[in-house]
């Protein structure tokens, strides 16, 4: 019995820490609407600020000092980051502004390396909690102890912040209602600004905090941002109690799965979230929130399908690309084939955000289960190479009808949480479940057979199905089926009042998006020899994103440019740098903030804007008279 | 009027918000081909008696039922499948589509096909898409991204995409509101030219009392969630209970300042 007690106290520690992150995450969320991705990185950056502070400050003073002037630090960080970054999208659509800070994410993750090196720093331990408390023969540690303390302490002192102090009765007001409070004369910019100050702060903190008890490592933004986002949806975005009663509820499931499901923990907190999305889609303290705004800015072309002229100019581009093999050598047919897979990925998530209207940040999980599908059937059922690749991808279809169904009860940032954490359910059962998936060092040896294995053969193959998966989108989009996910794209209201079922729509869009992602994982596997879980992880899922939003996400033909413009970039970066996530996140804030309509938008509102609108109709005023 | 079947009966409607009752044991009944307008101040309860209707709200208790048929607590899109068309307040189209294709997507609703994904949507209906927006007056503007309309427009629009399933019955929820007086009476004097002749029977709230008298059959008086009134334009007219929530009660003495007010 002491022993579940003792459990249970290490669960409720370690929820202190996720508290603090989550409800800075929530305040931020609540006042400027932008879910802030790079909250993991601050988290980071507190864990890294207070550990080189409490090194070079002695005594208890120097290491509470150390702590607190940590956050302090990089709350300054985040004052700056506001100001210069995200004060330019605030008025932009909520994946711009999640891609642009996990740009951010991306660039603090080699700035900790370049600076404290890339090996697990351990801190100081905190004076006067140094110790161990004896509970029937069990020890917890006494920091833990404070650290339990600490957490409905901070929630209390946010509490009278919010009631009690003229900042937070304006901040409540803006929560509610932003432009109300900018009418009553409240400098908006300077509020955002010492909100986002604000929960910069809390989540230093909780990453000073943890110093004492793990190690600071250069991919703890990562684990801990899935974990807060898996607590903000089940707890509801806004709510600071709902951060501190799902960081309770989870932290004390991962505490308690490890006794249940020792390799794949996460499981148990996946299915509570699960039940919490089909009962209470907003999260358990969270409101339901009001239709998704449309985007201000947002230039409206109208798509239509290819003229005969385009479909021509399609097919002698194609015909060129085919050529390849004629002029390069095996390296450019390898990155030829790489570039095809990735226009295969890149359009199965264009057909899901820019159709469906729903940015997925888990696209990934797809892509690997079709890999991973691949190889299991390859190495384990030692199946022909083309039954794997018909069957392999149906992995990511399984996928798909399993998470889409919950997926698609959201929408908006909830649905980019969400899908994200599936995504690292995902990625997390190819990781532990060494026994199955061999684990981090994946399952090697999946080449092809004879007729495709030379480089210009598997270079037409992948081209080959890259044109037919991206034709058979095309199609889709302009079908029926296609307008009818657009129409729940563009108004969910009028599309339940004509009868369409959204919900069944947005599902079976879903499972084409996973379906196709498979397919590209299935050919990816054979590219590359080998599955690993980072096939499934989140820079992969990122990537898919900036490449349908270079293309440009309001155009049809955006995901195919895309692809190849920031696959041949990253290849190249590679190549040329060890700083390849700091330049890769300088591109991405760049594109979202310089260039947010991407390669073919820019070309697409040109040309445009050059014909001329057509003219009003003289039929209106005789149909009017007529009515008369 | 048709006996038989009502196309529309409500029967004891009731919907509470916490304390807040906004519609209290509403009954009425509309026939095929009747124009019947459903006002009251604001927050009378006007909106959440429309949404009832169509389904996107649930009521507390009552019964709701459309040519006989018991649609209480339905989802809008099956009350939509028995031929109920809906325009909204504000109005709700799809923005990023062109004119034509904003009526597309109702046929294909209609016709349901909205799992093909072989056929291109350009050949689909398009006849009875521009049928349709010739009948509202927007013949020439197929072709029109939706996004650049103008308001008035738009609910024109609205009004050929509620047409597309051949209604029986029409709900329009403030069809006129935020158009200019002109564009008001139009659009009033069309659909009731479309109502009358095809059968079909239209439930409106409005807020414009021109608008009202000159096309209503018959009017609904709502106040506070309770229906104080209703009968034909003349009737209503006449009732002081209306008359004082219009006007005010203090007019009600002082027939001058009426007089004066109304000149």
């Amino acid at each position: 019995m002491a022993f579940y007690i003792v459990q249970f106290l290490t669960g409720l520690a370690s929820a202190a820490s996720l508290f603090l992150v989550a409800s800075g995450l929530s305040i931020i969320f609540g006042v400027t609407r932008i879910v802030n991705f790079a909250h993991g990185a601050f988290y980071m950056l507190g864990a890294y600020v207070a550990f080189t502070l409490t090194e070079h400050w002695s005594g208890a003073l120097g290491f509470w000092g150390g702590i607190v002037a940590a956050a302090l630090v990089v709350a300054a960080v985040g004052v700056i980051v506001e100001i210069l970054l995200l004060r330019r999208i605030y008025h932009a659509p909520e994946l711009f502004q999640l891609l642009a800070t996990f740009g951010l994410t991306l660039m603090v993750e080699d700035l900790v390396v370049l600076i404290w090196g890339p090996d697990d720093l351990l801190g100081r331990r905190a004076p006067g909690f140094k110790g161990a408390v004896d509970f029937f023969g069990q020890n917890i540690p006494s920091y833990d102890l404070f650290l339990i303390v600490l957490g409905p302490v901070v929630l209390g002192a946010l509490w009278l912040l919010f009631q009690r102090t003229r900042w937070g009765i304006l901040v409540r007001a803006a929560t509610q209602d932003r432009d109300m409070v900018a009418a009553l004369g409240v400098n908006q910019k300077w509020l955002f600004t010492s909100v986002f100050a604000v929960g910069v702060f809390l989540a230093a903190l909780g990453g000073a905090l943890q110093i004492p008890r793990d190690a600071v490592h250069h991919a703890m933004d990562l684990r801990i941002i899935v974990e807060v986002f898996v607590v903000v949806v089940i707890g509801g975005l806004g709510s600071i109690l709902g951060a501190f009663v799902a960081a309770v509820l989870v932290s004390e499931l991962n505490a308690f799965g490890i006794l249940i499901f020792p390799t794949i923990s996460l499981i148990l907190v996946f299915l509570v979230m699960a039940v919490v999305l089909v009962v209470r889609p907003w999260g358990l303290f969270g409101k339901k929130e009001a239709p998704v705004r449309r985007t201000p800015g947002l230039t409206v072309i109208p798509w239509r399908a290819l003229t005969s002229l385009e479909r021509l100019a399609a097919l002698v581009a194609l015909a060129l690309a085919a050529m390849l093999p004629f002029v390069g050598g095996n390296y450019a047919l390898t990155v030829g084939a790489e570039i095809a897979i990735f226009v295969i990925f890149a359009a199965s998530l264009h057909f899901l955000m820019a159709v469906g209207g729903l940015a997925s940040f888990g696209h990934a999980a797809y892509f690997g289960l079709g890999a991973y599908g691949v190889a299991f059937l390859a190495k384990l059922a030692g199946l022909p190479m083309i039954a794997c690749l018909l069957l392999g991808p149906l992995l990511g279809t399984l996928g798909a009808l399993v998470f889409g169904a919950f997926a698609v009860q959201l929408s908006g940032v909830y649905f980019a949480m969400l899908t994200l954490a599936f995504a690292q359910i995902v990625w997390s059962i190819a990781f532990q479940w060494v026994a199955v998936t061999g684990g981090d060092n994946g399952i090697l040896g999946v080449w092809p057979e004879k007729w495709a294995a030379s480089p210009s053969h598997f270079y037409w193959l992948s081209l080959g199905v890259a044109a037919l998966v991206v034709s058979a989108l095309r199609l889709i989009t302009f079908s029926p089926f296609g307008y009818a996910l657009r129409a729940m794209r563009d108004s969910p209201l009028r599309s339940e009042a004509i009868g369409i079922n959204g919900k069944l729509i947005q599902w079976t869009a879903f499972v084409v998006a996973g379906s196709t992602a498979g397919i590209g994982g299935a050919l990816f596997a054979y590219l590359k020899g080998s599955v690993f879980p980072d096939n499934m992880g989140i820079s992969l899922s990122v990537d898919a994103l900036v490449m349908v939003l270079l293309g440009g996400v309001e155009t049809v033909a955006g995901p195919i440019f895309g692809a190849i413009v920031y696959k041949a970039l990253n290849i190249w970066l590679v190549s040329q740098t060890d700083l390849s996530k700091l330049v890769l996140g300088i591109f991405i804030v760049l594109v979202v903030v310089v260039f947010p309509k991407g390669i073919v938008g820019m070309f697409e509102s040109i040309t445009y804007r050059r014909r001329a609108a057509p003219p009003k109709s003289p039929v209106l005023a005789a149909k009017m008279e007529g009515a008369q | 009027m048709s006996l038989g079947v009502a196309l529309l009966s409500v029967e004891g409607l009731t919907k509470s918000y916490g304390g807040i009752h906004a519609v209290r044991g509403v009954s009425f009944m509309l026939q095929a081909g009747e124009i019947l307008a459903l006002i009251g101040p604001n927050g009378a309860g006007k909106s959440t008696c429309f949404d009832m209707l169509n389904g996107q709200n649930v009521p507390d208790s009552g019964r709701i039922s459309v040519m006989g048929e018991n649609t209480t607590g339905r989802k809008p899109r099956e009350v939509w499948r028995l031929g109920v068309g809906r325009t909204f307040q504000i109005t709700a189209t799809y923005p990023t589509m062109t004119v034509r294709e904003n009526i597309q997507v109702a046929l294909v609703s209609y016709h349901r096909r909205l799992f093909d994904v072989w056929s291109p949507m350009a050949s689909i209906e398009r006849g009875e898409a521009d049928r349709l927006l010739d009948l509202v007056g927007m013949a020439g503007y197929a072709e029109r991204p939706c996004g650049e309309l103008a308001y008035g427009d738009l609910k024109r629009l609205e009004l050929a995409i509620a047409l597309a399933n051949h209604p029986k019955l029409l709900l329009m929820d403030e069809p006129t509101a935020g158009m200019a007086p002109r564009e008001r009476v139009e659009l009033m004097r069309l659909t009731a030219k479309i109502a009358r002749e095809q059968s079909i029977g239209v439930l409106f709230t409005e807020h414009d009392m021109d608008v009202v008298f000159e096309h209503a059959d018959r009017i609904l008086v709502l106040n506070r969630g309770t229906l104080i009134a209703q009968g034909s334009p003349a009737e209503v007219r006449g009732n002081r209970e209306v008359q004082a929530i219009y006007l005010g009660e203090g007019l009600l003495y002082d027939s001058r300042h009426r007089e004066g007010a109304s000149a």
